[in-house]
């Protein structure tokens, strides 16, 4: 599709823009990442991400009364398309920008939208999730971390758990418990501040070695009244929709992890690693089946990505497409890094140390960490419940 | 199960209440956290209840029991991941001295095996895959001995055993040969892989050997190794259907036990249906892996289809429950203070080794004749 004048002049505004702002050292790389895990760029990482924050690009169809892009749909994509062009990644990211920001300019008061969503744009804030229990996983409306009304503030008690980034995190978005006697009717959406007195975090180490997510402990920690968004509990519905965000950003091929290790094409990694007969084609025949069979599902799912975002941009609504988004985008990330690290065969295996190359043991490493995707934001079962009865009026067996 | 005999039956029930008391997966843990291969004083106890020589022949201080009664053992010990040199010695490189070891050499290492007082294991591929027919490590004549130069890749226990069969390209063919763990001229760099056991990259740099090191025929040595992986793809797999076994029996009892939405998470069809499918799978599986293992035995004919069978089916479906294991677990299962994550490890490992699914259906189509 052919510009229109409009979008012709901001193309050409951005593209300026890029050039004349992002430093050339800070090409190709993804200062996002890291930030998750609590490491704030330097130098001119530092200076790329305080330009884009500062012209709010980071968020670029967030309003601009909070220091947002303020830019239209079609504008935010050719603003994408010159960022690819010119090899900018954008520095600005994490559950802020993915979930809670976006939930918050719905359903936020004006006084939390001006306090929260600025620092949000500029990635001076990063934001945790305080959903799932021990006792509370896919059931999530299950979840008893309490907070008690104490006139002036709530005083919150309880344990979540599988806090991803609490440690490093400065705020949590909590759904707590404000009526134990209503399951879904009697939960509220909460911010809190982590370092308020009572916060307790303990990271937990995954089977990757890596400790990205924590056991978070409430005790008898005070928050204050507006700190409630939305009505007091009215939070299921709010929490609801931060799931719907979490899970377009997860099917759109967002989320860590999975990712990493060997970034070249898997079919290039195929050829080296297994090598080609004389017509070039992969000398496991075995392999190659199924490993064409992923790259077509893959390419399926990239497809279908383009069709349901260019339908509910047009007039169409929603596309019934999206609700399979997720679960076919980590089944997509789950084949590759499972084929990844058969092709290495005892090469892609290694844990640490010598005899590796560091594409191989970050593939191993994103192998294993990969496992969360059909886990977490929604299991792959639980999202097959969600198509089964919304999308296709399957009720439970009664 | 296949019909036992009052000896083996003993045998796998000792085996059981051993590995229970003395090996749980937390033992195994303990040896991951240590950095070792594994732990010396429980070999020592497995080779006291005359592990170590099951398949050695009385003479040599043995049982003269068959593979199947090991692979037996194997199971019970695979079900907790025992790390152990169990396989390696008393199967493979026990294996090994039996199919074409001269009565020197069995004499020089079988009643090491059978007490424990020596390790052994087995060096074929060089890269990181499966292949026996690709073997270019060369044992050149010099005297009257050879001389081996080359390197050998994952070889398991590599770095510890006290001998290694070590399969090389001689001029006519392939040779079998015995080499120190301690020759001159071997270097030996251990490994860590996922699955925290001992394996190790070998290079050999002109490590001269007499000729009394070749086992069995020289250039004949293709047949005996193709027997021997046979042993070996049979042997890991029955200590697979256990670690299979013992995935499915906790993943199956946190179904019973996790409630959300105020019910059991195995009252819902969908995991229902799968947990079906893994029982269906591991019922296969074991036919497929006691008809290999009696195969053997017997010396039947069709041994090595049978093998590429077992060794398949085992590969698939540890893929799959090693894969469920996780997933029926939720978060907990992505924690390294579950064991979900060290059977994942280990079976990708276990997967490779010997040769993968896709080897062996590759193999199994060829053997068949098509
Ligand atoms: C890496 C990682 C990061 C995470 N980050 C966060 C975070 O930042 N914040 C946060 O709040 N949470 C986070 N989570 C938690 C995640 O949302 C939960 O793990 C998830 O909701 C599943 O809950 P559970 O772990 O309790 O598993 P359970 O709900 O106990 O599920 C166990 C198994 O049962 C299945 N199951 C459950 N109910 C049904 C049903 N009705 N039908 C069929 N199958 C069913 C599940 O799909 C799963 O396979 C994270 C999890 C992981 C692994």
């Amino acid at each position: 599709m052919a510009d229109t004048a409009e979008l012709e002049s901001f193309r050409a505004e951005a593209r300026a823009w890029l050039e004349e702002n992002l430093p050339p050292s800070i090409k190709g790389v993804d200062l996002a990442m890291a930030q998750q895990a609590g490491i704030e760029p330097e130098g001119e990482g530092a200076l790329w991400k305080k330009r884009m924050g500062e012209k709010g690009w980071g968020t670029p169809t967030w309003p601009k009364a909070y220091g947002g892009g303020g830019l239209s749909k079609e504008e935010a994509k050719v603003l994408q398309q010159e960022m690819n062009r010119a090899g900018a990644r954008n520095p600005i990211g994490g559950m802020g920008v993915m979930m809670f920001g976006p939930t918050l300019l719905e359903y936020g008061n004006e006084e939390q939208k001006q306090r929260h969503i600025p620092p949000i744009v500029r990635g001076e804030i990063r934001w945790c999730q305080g959903y799932s229990e021990p006792n509370a996983g896919s059931d999530l409306a299950s979840l008893q971390t309490r907070a008690e009304d104490k006139g002036d503030h709530f005083l919150v008690n309880g344990q979540k758990i599988w806090t991803s980034g609490a440690q490093w995190a400065h705020w949590c978005f909590c759904l707590v418990r404000t009526d134990k006697t209503r399951k879904h009717e009697g939960i509220s959406f909460l911010l809190i501040d982590m370092k308020s007195p009572g916060v307790e975090v303990r990271p937990i180490m995954m089977i990757s070695g890596h400790s990205p997510f924590c056991e978070t402990f409430f005790t008898d920690v005070k928050v204050p009244k507006e700190n409630l968004v939305g009505p007091l509990n009215g939070g299921w519905t709010i929490g609801k929709r931060l799931l719907q965000f979490e899970r377009q950003g997860l099917g759109g091929g967002g989320g860590g992890a999975g990712r990493g290790g060997e970034m070249r094409p898997l079919e290039d990694v195929a050829k080296s690693y297994i090598g080609t007969d004389e017509k070039g084609r992969l000398a496991d025949p075995d392999l190659r089946a199924r490993l064409t069979e992923h790259l077509m599902h893959q390419r399926a799912f990239m497809l279908t990505l383009q069709r349901s975002q260019q339908e509910s941009k047009s007039n169409q609504g929603p596309s019934t497409a999206t609700s399979i988004m997720k679960n076919v985008g980590s089944k997509v990330i789950q084949d590759r890094a499972e084929l990844l690290i058969e092709i290495m065969g005892q090469q892609g295996l290694g844990w640490e140390g010598d005899g590796y190359s560091g594409s191989e043991l970050a593939s191993a490493r994103a192998w294993l960490g990969g496992k969360a995707v059909t886990i977490y934001g929604g299991s792959t079962e639980i999202q097959n419940n969600v198509i089964a009865k919304r999308m296709l009026g399957l009720l439970d067996h009664q | 199960m296949a019909v036992l005999t009052e000896e083996q039956t003993m045998l796998r029930d000792a085996a059981k209440a051993w590995v229970a008391e003395k090996s749980p997966v937390t033992a195994f843990r303990k040896v991951r956290d240590s950095g070792a291969a594994y732990d010396p004083a429980v070999w020592k106890e497995m080779c006291e209840m005359g592990w170590a020589g099951i398949i050695v022949p009385e003479e040599y201080g043995g049982s003269g029991l068959d593979l199947m009664t090991l692979g037996l053992v194997l199971e019970e010990t695979g079900r907790t991941l025992t790390a152990s040199p169990l396989f390696n010695t008393a199967l493979v490189a026990t294996s090994a001295l039996l199919l074409a070891g001269s009565e020197a050499q069995k004499q020089a290492w079988l009643p090491k095996f059978a007490s424990g007082e020596a390790t052994g294991t087995l060096a074929v591929d060089e890269g990181p895959h499966h292949a026996p027919s690709k073997i270019t490590l060369e044992a050149k004549k010099a005297g009257s001995g050879f001389v081996l130069n080359g390197k050998k890749a994952f070889v398991a226990d590599g770095a510890t055993a006290d001998v290694i069969v070590v399969a090389a390209k001689t001029a006519g063919g392939i040779t079998l040969f015995l080499v120190p763990g301690n020759a001159k001229g071997l270097s030996r760099q251990a490994l860590k892989a996922v699955d925290s056991r001992g394996v190790a990259n070998l290079s050999f740099d002109n490590v001269e050997l007499g000729a009394d090191a070749a086992l069995g025929a020289v250039d004949g040595g293709a047949a005996t190794l193709e027997a021997l992986l046979d042993r070996a793809r049979a042997g890991l797999a029955a200590e697979m259907l256990g670690a299979c076994a013992q995935s499915f029996d906790v993943t199956l009892e946190y179904l019973k036990t996790r409630v959300q939405f105020g019910q059991v998470i195995g009252t819902f069809q969908a995991l229902q249906h799968r947990a079906a499918k893994m029982f269906t799978d591991l019922e296969l599986t074991r036919s497929c892996v006691e008809a290999a293992l009696t195969a053997i035995d017997k010396n039947a004919n069709d041994v090595p289809a049978l093998v590429s069978l077992a060794k398949a089916r085992a590969s698939e479906l540890w893929h799959l429950v090693s894969n469920e294991m996780v997933q029926m677990h939720g978060g907990i299962g992505m924690t390294d203070a579950h064991d979900a994550g060290l059977y994942l490890k280990r079976a990708r490992v276990a997967e490779a080794a010997f040769g993968g699914a896709a080897f062996h259906r590759d193999r199994y189509a060829t053997l068949m004749g098509y």
